[in-house]
């Protein structure tokens, strides 16, 4: 009989029992005996040299405790924010780095940016004292357009150019000379418009320092609090990581903008100690506007070369990236290791080159949000895949199969530096195919047409590289850090079992799909797991949640936790049956000797290993509590084939979709119903990308879009609901054959999207986010 | 300023700021953490609560005005043993992911429901809850979830 909470279960979460309830405990539910309150002072300017700071009537606020400049902190051996990822230029130089003081010293560089935190006893104070501030600045010209970012004035005194790298990847002569025999070449310039994550959850901290200790906590809403604690330890200079303690509990989403370590929850550790009080900091919606880390930004020109059947012989790609002000924490390698390599998507093109020259502007600092680099990459290939098709006259789903990798072709490798286990891309295109009754798709275009609208329909078959990663592939690029996990259970004497594991959750269920693993492996009910998470007290030192790693890799490492406790459970109950170790047998929460009928069961052995009575002392240590580290050999490439269809009111511009279908791949599932939520959410923000959602600033470098009055955020109304389904080739190289779905609706829907949007009015492109407006004039072209 | 307010069926007798927010003196004053504030504009829909009966963002009460009236949060309408119907449909629907819309989304759906009268259909439920914001769930479960407990609550 199959385990009704075990893999492939869609077993109900046990995280709703409190989000339901009201119950949940997010950040900002937390509070400090003795508590004070931070308020950033922010600069109202774009770009502008602070040459003082008048800080008197602040401090003679009723209530206000104290206010900490760039300077204090500098001054109290306090560092720089680093980027963990080193991308080098085709030069061969590293890239070049601007300074990152937590708080402004003497010059900002994007509104928004802090210059300084006010304490206060209440958080009323606070505020108060934070507009008591009086600072003197001197405004300088913002650079703010892209485009001429290179040549525009210098922002940083060490960066010139504005240019932190100008990176290449792939073979620029075979591609050249893929292209000098070219039948066709399509080319287009295309525009990956500003993103503002927009976690409802706002970003918070509480940090509170022991000096009986000299043990430091921070409560902080982030998405690997390891990595927090590392970077506050090692790089800023809190204090040793064994005296500080960093705890991410019930966190509102992230979407990558919460894996980053930030000005505010540094400051509010420093100021903890400093103070010896608990200092607490909850971001207002207008500051994750302004001061959480951006997405997506590029600008591009993309060609693709062609023979006469449509065979792709070279795609050639560069593209400038938008760094923002200052390098947020991976940010150099989101538009090039997550971008660049994705370039072969799931085609065989054999020669592909790409230049990424990454610059700085006086705006927020951009780096990962869904999907990192993979949506804009499959925006790019997907896009001029789909161009090709119409400009050749060749049936876009009929182009796309002819370049298809086939199954026999894996491993694949690709011109730009992957190797794809496995994957059945036609499966999936032929599927979501299907589902989309694309061959109806004419009749309904033509009733469309004779009530006045215009129908089209696109495609997208993405890939993307996941379960980040392998840590000697990922070091030799760059990376600062290892990328493996860790996952420890622990079984109780009872037979119970808790698992704690470095991923973290903050939506994605690991209580629940991590608790099936368990009930699945172990065969101990579903109900007597707890899975804990978030607590740099509680796990090893782990990387946490992004990149759709956290089943694959954290995942992973709990299985190698759990055969190592199988392995000792049968030592342990070969001594106790008095049989030999390579008899016994472990299934369905049952230790068996092979050919007898004697069996013990998981509860007993693990009662044994507390109560040693009947045990071998001399040969194994008491306990049954195992913990694994996994490095995976590879990345995972999750993939699948998306198809939006839409109808457009060329009177009013508003694009209706009247169908959305997503077909993808993952590997195994462990619980179906858990992935399509994540796949719905993807494709909400995707679509958001597409049609709604754009972070705009003008020409001074102020946030116009700066508030969900102004920043169209995907609402109940705005979206379809949608068709989602899998086909499934299994991960060939971890042990439970996953690949990850975390980010996959957001890489692959916004080509779809934009693909039928050009395909319906019959244009070449139409700029993001297609607003009715946008579309309505693309229309009377 | 002196307000007595009932909330949750228990009268509270409080002394608050003029300028205190309902959705202030519920999370720190009472210790009712389960209305969370998302944004600063009434825009995201997270701290929606029921004032006599009718779902408001509580972000946007000053305190005062809720004096006299009966409030009930979503630490009020149901508990883990004893869950209200949209309670238990949106577990069911997988209708939330990281929690944090969901208490306001669950406020904001009964009311929807209750004014309805049980005639909701898909667009009725992606019309009624335009206010309420969600960043997980691309929607598709929580219209689900109401769907559901529409029928639910119907035969209650």
């Amino acid at each position: 009989m199959a385990n009704e909470t075990g893999i492939g279960a869609a077993v109900k979460r046990k995280e709703d029992a409190r989000f339901i309830t009201g119950t949940g405990r997010y950040t900002d539910d937390i509070g400090a005996h003795g508590q004070t309150y931070a308020v950033f002072a922010r600069s109202p300017h774009a770009r502008a040299k602070l040459n003082g700071l008048d800080a008197s009537a602040a401090l003679a606020t009723e209530g206000v405790v104290a206010v900490f400049t760039g300077a204090d902190l500098q001054a109290d051996g306090i560092g720089d924010l680093p980027c963990g990822w080193t991308v080098h230029s085709k030069d061969g130089e590293p890239m070049v780095v601007p300074a990152h003081p937590p708080i402004a010293v003497d010059k900002v560089n994007y509104v928004g940016e802090p210059y300084a935190v006010v304490i206060g006893e209440s958080l009323e104070a606070a505020k108060n004292g934070a507009e008591a501030l009086e600072a003197d600045f001197e405004e300088l010209p913002a650079v703010v357009d892209l485009a001429s970012a290179a040549s525009a004035d210098q922002i940083h005194e060490n960066v010139p150019n504005n240019q932190t790298y100008d990176w290449e990847l792939g073979d620029k002569a075979a591609t050249d000379a893929a292209f000098a025999q070219a039948h066709h070449v399509s080319s287009l310039e295309i525009v990956n418009n500003r993103l503002i994550p927009n976690a409802i959850e706002p970003r918070a901290a509480l940090g509170e320092y022991d000096a009986a200790s000299g043990l430091y906590t921070l409560h902080t809403t982030s998405q690997n609090p390891h990595l927090e604690r590392l970077v506050l330890a090692a790089f800023v200079q809190i204090a040793p990581e064994a005296r500080l303690r960093v705890i991410s509990p019930d966190v509102g989403g992230g979407f990558g903008s919460k894996i980053f370590v930030y000005a505010e929850e540094t400051a509010v550790i420093w100021a903890a100690g400093k103070l010896r009080r608990p200092v607490k900091w909850r971001a207002e919606r207008s500051e994750s506007f302004l001061a959480d880390a951006h997405g997506r930004d590029h600008v591009t020109k993309a060609e693709l070369a062609l023979a006469e059947d449509g065979t792709f012989l070279g795609l050639r790609v560069k593209t400038l990236a938008n760094m923002g002000a200052y390098l947020s924490t991976f940010a150099s390698s989101v538009p090039t290791y997550l971008y660049g390599t994705l370039m072969a998507g799931q085609y065989k093109t054999p020669a592909i080159y790409v230049e990424v020259q990454s610059l700085f502007t006086n705006t927020a600092p951009v780096d990962a949000y869904r999907g990192a680099g993979r949506p804009e990459a499959t925006y790019v290939v997907e896009r001029i895949v789909e161009t090709a098709a119409r400009e050749m006259g060749i049936d876009a789903a009929e182009l796309r199969r002819r370049n298809f990798i086939a199954p026999s072709d894996f491993p694949y490798e690709t011109p730009v530096a992957l190797t794809y286990d496995t994957g059945d891309y036609e499966a999936s295109l032929a599927k979501a195919l299907e589902h989309a009754d694309y061959a109806g798709f004419g009749a309904r275009k033509a009733a469309s047409e004779a009530a006045g609208k215009k129908r089209g329909i696109g495609f997208s078959c993405y890939i993307e590289a996941c379960g980040l990663a392998p840590s000697q592939v990922a070091i030799s690029l760059g990376a600062g850090v290892g990328l493996f996990e860790v996952g420890e259970v622990r079984v109780d004497v009872t037979g119970s079992v808790t698992v704690v594991t470095g991923s973290h959750s903050h939506g994605q269920s690991h209580e629940t799909t991590f608790a099936q693993i368990i009930s699945e492996k172990l065969g101990v009910p579903f109900e007597n797991v707890t899975v804990l998470h978030g607590d740099t007290g509680r796990s090893d030192y782990a990387l946490g949640t992004y990149g759709s790693r956290s089943l694959a890799v954290g995942g992973s490492a709990l299985i190698k936790a759990i055969d190592k406790i199988i392995a000792k459970g049968k030592k342990i109950a070969a001594h106790m049956l008095e049989a030999q170790e390579e008899q016994v047998d472990f299934a369905d929460g049952t230790f068996t000797v092979a050919d007898s009928n004697q069996s013990l069961t998981f509860p007993e052995v693990a009662f044994a290993a507390y109560v040693p009575a009947n045990y071998p002392l001399e040969e194994l240590e008491p306990g049954l509590s195992e913990k694994a580290f996994y490095d995976p050999p590879n990345f995972t490439y999750p993939a699948g084939a998306h198809i939006c269809e839409v109808e457009i009111d060329p009177a009013t511009g508003v694009v209706d979709i009247t169908s959305f279908v997503a077909v993808d791949d993952f590997g195994h599932i462990v619980n179906p119903m858990i992935v399509e939520g994540q796949v719905h959410g993807g494709l909400a923000q995707g679509i958001g990308q597409a049609l709604l959602e754009h972070g705009v600033y003008d020409e001074t470098g102020q946030l116009v879009s700066g508030s969900y009055m102004d920043y169209t955020m995907p609402r109940a109304d705005d979206l379809p609901s949608f068709t989602v389904d899998t086909t499934v080739t299994p991960c060939t190289h971890n042990p439970l054959g996953v690949k990850g779905c975390g980010e996959a609706g957001a890489i692959g829907s916004t080509a779809a999207v934009m693909n039928a949007v050009t395909n319906a009015l019959g244009v070449a492109s139409v700029p993001m986010p297609a607003t009715p407006e946008t579309v309505w004039r693309a229309a009377q072209a | 300023m002196e307000i007595s307010i009932t909330v949750n069926g228990r009268s509270e007798a409080l002394d608050v700021p003029d300028n205190a927010l309902l959705a202030d003196v519920l999370r720190e004053r009472l210790g009712l953490t389960g209305t969370h504030v998302g944004c600063d504009t009434s825009q995201c829909g997270a701290c929606v609560v029921h004032m006599d009966g009718a779902a408001v963002k509580s972000c946007t009460v000053l305190a005062g005005q809720a004096n006299g009236a009966e409030v009930t949060t979503i630490e009020g309408i149901g508990n883990p043993d004893n869950l209200h119907p949209m309670q238990a449909a949106f577990r069911e629907n997988h209708a939330l992911q990281c929690g944090f819309c969901t208490p306001g989304m669950i406020m904001s759906a009964i009311d929807l429901v209750q004014k309805a009268d049980g005639q909701l259909d898909e667009g009725d439920v992606r019309d009624g809850l335009e206010g309420n914001l969600c960043r997980c769930t691309g929607y598709h479960n929580i219209v689900k979830a109401v769907l559901a407990a529409q029928d639910d609550m119907k035969s209650a």
